[in-house]
């Protein structure tokens, strides 16, 4: 039986950041995955990432992915691919299924990082080829480069469902309706103002009422539903669609460490059935951890330091490092973890009511209700300012562990301060130099240039655009408002495209005067305004 | 353990609901209707539904029906799914064929 120091399951962004903990400590460390590829999640996350620079905020999710795994190749991490861990026994033996044979390891630690599985909901026609999970398309169109479908109805609007809904309108699908049984929006309000502003209707208080098609799916029916989730009559509304995806939450995959007798709890608010562990990620059997998704669903940022805790604790369980030297380290991970586990979001306010944000603007209800603000609340809040000259507007009014804006902004332009989870405030005098960095490197895509004295009788509007075709300067078209109805024609005026924007080209449109605080999107062509 | 555990809990009688034949174990093709006539047989468990229906013992083992069943099981007892245990872990975790079980080495190496 071949021994290792520590095996680690799974190669997603917890247990590659327990691997690198571990080996960089002089630990023979191996890790395994079932799949093809490493990196879990992330190699399909083509979205730039929130937090701070730390937690590597800005980047793109298989970006930080491929970091990773050259960061684990370099500190001598063992990956293992396509090597399914088929059970974990006593004594920490594992049982790897690879090629036409199984094989048998020994680790004197095990590091359980499995991630977590797609929930489904019921309806009628639930089974229909075209109902898929979120996730799973997100696997057909990022990895394997194959659209799941042309019109798609997308049922939860956490972020799962509102990120995938905007990869979806990337890959060329239509996006018929994003759909969620909550009264509100659960996701970041920045992702689904990205989405309200292409025109995607969201219907909150509805749910699926049934899935149309006998062999496959060519419609959906939604329904609103009361307080008591019943069905309203006569609320029924049809689409038609040939995709359904169900982005209603995840379910951690723990059944390895289940089989290992490890103290388990059933715990919904960390998404079903989870080991218990400390807060070192050891689980009741010492020398066992777990980390990431299989220890309660939170999002890869937080998987990435669970990780690298469990590994700096494996270290010191079979005495590779001291206890002064582990607790020092580990402080500083957990500063990180507790840094973003902070604001609205935080898994602490799971569940709760917010009506205001920690500096006391109130949270925008319409956001909530219709994925975008209304142009008269937008006022409210410290990034969205008046200027004589070019000045960035930033429509970022809910709490949440960001804060590359300050960072992209040389001038001072932007400030959040220390707490990362404060809104943007704007100095409108401060000499904004039109370099659209923070444009381009706000990951909710939540801040416009705006020159509201571009000529006597126009403004423009820098827009963040992740959309291919890339209109040319000089198309003509209509400015969509924040919930995507034509409110003006604009002239694109300017697309720049830089590396340092990493693949968020910036559209400059002009507009006339009036429209510079409600132009928030273009579409080329012609089409009646009203 | 479920921390649901009383055996002669009165559950009251079944009562057809109109989605009774949706489909909840995929795999097995047991409906939602099959798993509520058992829970009124005295089925209190997810251990006890999945020997006495087979939902969730089917290719995928339950990991898109159990979360389902839970809540239908939950539902019935006017528990929360919190109070029930998931059904019993164990290998091989993933469907493998059994000849590939037939072919058992010690201590591999994935680049062998």
């Amino acid at each position: 039986m071949k021994r290792y120091d520590v095996i680690v399951v799974g190669a997603g962004p917890a247990g590659l950041s327990a691997a690198i903990e571990t080996a960089r400590r002089g630990l023979k460390t191996i890790v395994f995955d079932e799949n093809a590829r490493p990196g879990g999640q992330l190699i399909k996350q083509i979205h730039k990432f929130f937090g701070s620079k730390e937690h590597m905020a800005k980047e793109r999710g298989f970006h930080i992915g491929e970091d990773l795994l050259k960061e684990a190749e370099a500190a001598g991490v063992e990956v293992c691919l396509n090597s399914i861990v088929a059970g974990l026994y006593l004594d920490k033996e594992v049982v790897v299924k690879q090629g036409d044979a199984v094989y048998h390891y020994k680790g004197d630690s095990i590091i359980l990082a499995t991630g977590a599985s797609e929930n489904m909901v019921m309806f009628d026609g639930w089974t229909l080829p075209g109902v898929i999970g979120a996730g799973a398309a997100q696997t057909m169109m990022n990895l394997h480069g194959v659209r799941p479908g042309s019109k798609v109805l997308m049922l939860g609007s956490g972020n799962v469902g509102l990120v995938v809904s905007y990869q979806l309108l990337q890959a060329g699908c239509e996006v018929v309706a994003i759909v969620d049984a909550a009264p509100r929006v659960g996701g970041y309000g920045v992702h689904a103002s990205k989405l309200a502003r292409t025109g995607i209707p969201f219907y909150l208080s509805h749910t699926i009422l049934k899935a149309e098609g006998t062999n496959c799916v060519n419609g959906v029916t939604i329904a609103e539903l009361d307080g008591n989730f019943q069905f309203i009559p006569g609320t029924e509304k049809h689409f038609d669609c040939d995709t359904i995806c169900i982005a209603v939450g995840l379910s951690p995959m723990s059944k390895l460490a289940k089989m290992s007798g490890c103290a388990m709890e059933e715990n919904g608010r960390k998404g079903g059935t989870v080991p218990v562990i400390s807060e070192t990620g050891e689980t009741s059997i010492p020398g066992i951890f777990a980390a990431g998704d299989v220890s309660g669903i939170e999002e890869a940022s937080s998987a990435m330091i669970e990780g690298r805790i469990a590994g700096i604790s494996a270290a010191e369980y079979l005495g590779y490092t001291g206890e002064e030297e582990t607790e020092r380290d580990i402080k500083v991970q957990e500063a990180s973890l507790d840094s973003l586990r902070q604001g609205m979001f935080a898994p602490k306010n799971r569940g709760k009511k917010i009506e205001t944000t920690d500096e006391g603007c109130p949270i925008s209800t319409h956001l909530l209700r219709n994925g975008y603000l209304n142009d008269e609340e937008v006022w409210n809040y410290p990034g969205i300012t008046h200027a004589a000259s070019i000045h960035p507007v930033i429509e970022c009014t809910q709490n949440i562990p960001c804060n590359p804006c300050q960072d992209a902004c040389k001038k001072g332009c932007i400030k959040i301060g220390t707490d990362m989870t404060a809104l943007p405030q704007v100095d409108p005098d401060a000499g904004c130099i039109n370099c659209g960095m923070c444009v381009a490197n706000c990951p909710g895509q939540a801040i416009f240039l705006v020159d509201e004295h571009y000529s006597e009788d126009s403004a423009t509007v820098t827009l963040p655009y992740e959309f291919l075709p890339l209109p040319k300067k000089g198309d003509a078209g209509v400015a969509l408002s924040r919930g995507g109805s034509p409110v003006c024609d604009a002239e694109v005026v300017a697309v720049r495209k830089v590396p340092a924007f990493d693949q968020t080209a910036l559209v400059t449109i002009k507009v006339p005067k009036d429209f510079a605080g409600t132009a928030r999107f273009f579409k080329a062509g012609e089409e009646n305004v009203g | 353990m479920n921390k649901f555990d009383d055996r002669f809990a009165d559950i009251g009688e079944f009562v057809p609901q109109p989605d009774d034949d949706l489909l909840v174990c995929r795999c097995e093709e047991i409906t939602k209707g099959q798993i509520r006539h058992a829970i009124h047989d005295g089925m209190f468990t997810i251990t006890e539904l999945r020997r006495f229906t087979r939902c969730g013992m089917g290719l995928c083992q339950g990991q898109t029906c159990t979360k389902l069943i839970k809540g239908i099981l939950a539902r019935e007892l006017g528990v929360s799914p919190d109070d029930i245990e998931t059904a019993t872990a164990r290998g091989p975790m993933r469907p493998i064929e059994m000849e590939t079980l037939s072919h058992e080495k010690n201590g591999g190496s994935c680049n062998e």
